[in-house]
């Protein structure tokens, strides 16, 4: 599934908006989500699971075409922890 | 500042703010858009939200562990976990490449 096929489903299953509405939601959603991460801060979501920033000490590198060491700046990485729930209904069966 | 949590409380409070529904309808579609996310993820395995990034289930192979208290060897049973791959967009804007002042180190 992608953002377009969610964006079609949630449009099915409410016929009552439009559809630019739950385009905008859909976005909203995740752009609140990106500038929590941004700032550092955790996104928590209660049965989905939890999205955090880890950081990464800058480290020298090597390419790995060349040889040549680089320096690899410190940086943050977003990572998510996948809910209880939602790991259980994965595996069901 | 440093230390806050988002929830779905505030998302529900974003899409209220952004579009002229009820709180309550607001919250019942984050809810939703959540619930359609798990629900495709354990039909089909994938969801890809661009500029985001994709969640994905891998299976995981059986494995011998131990039961750290007693020492005892359990098998583990294969089973399946998810995992998250976030775009470089997202990346980006975690570090500060798009949007907003780069975040000082903690």
């Amino acid at each position: 599934m992608t953002k377009s096929d969610l964006i079609k489903r949630l449009a099915e299953a409410n016929p009552h908006l439009q559809l630019r509405h739950i385009e905008r939601i859909v976005a909203t959603i995740f752009e609140e989500m990106t500038q929590a991460l941004a700032r550092g801060d955790r996104v928590e979501l209660r049965g989905f699971g939890a999205f955090s920033v880890r950081h990464r000490s800058a480290r020298t590198g090597r390419n790995p075409r060349t040889g040549e060491e680089v320096q690899v700046p410190d940086k943050a990485v977003p990572y998510f922890k996948t809910g209880k729930e939602l790991r259980e209904r994965l595996n069901v069966d | 500042m440093k230390g806050r949590t988002l929830t779905r409380a505030d998302l529900a409070e974003a899409v209220y703010q952004e579009v002229g529904l009820s709180r309550s309808e607001s919250a019942e579609l984050v809810d939703s858009i959540l619930l359609e996310i798990g629900e495709s993820l354990v039909a089909e395995g994938v969801v890809k939200i661009s500029s985001f990034g994709t969640f994905s289930v891998r299976p995981k192979g059986q494995r011998v562990g131990r039961n750290p208290k007693t020492g005892e060897e359990v098998p583990i049973m294969p089973r399946k976990v998810l995992v998250f791959r976030p775009s470089q967009v997202l990346k980006d804007r975690i570090n500060g490449e798009t949007s907003g002042a780069p975040e000082e180190e903690d």
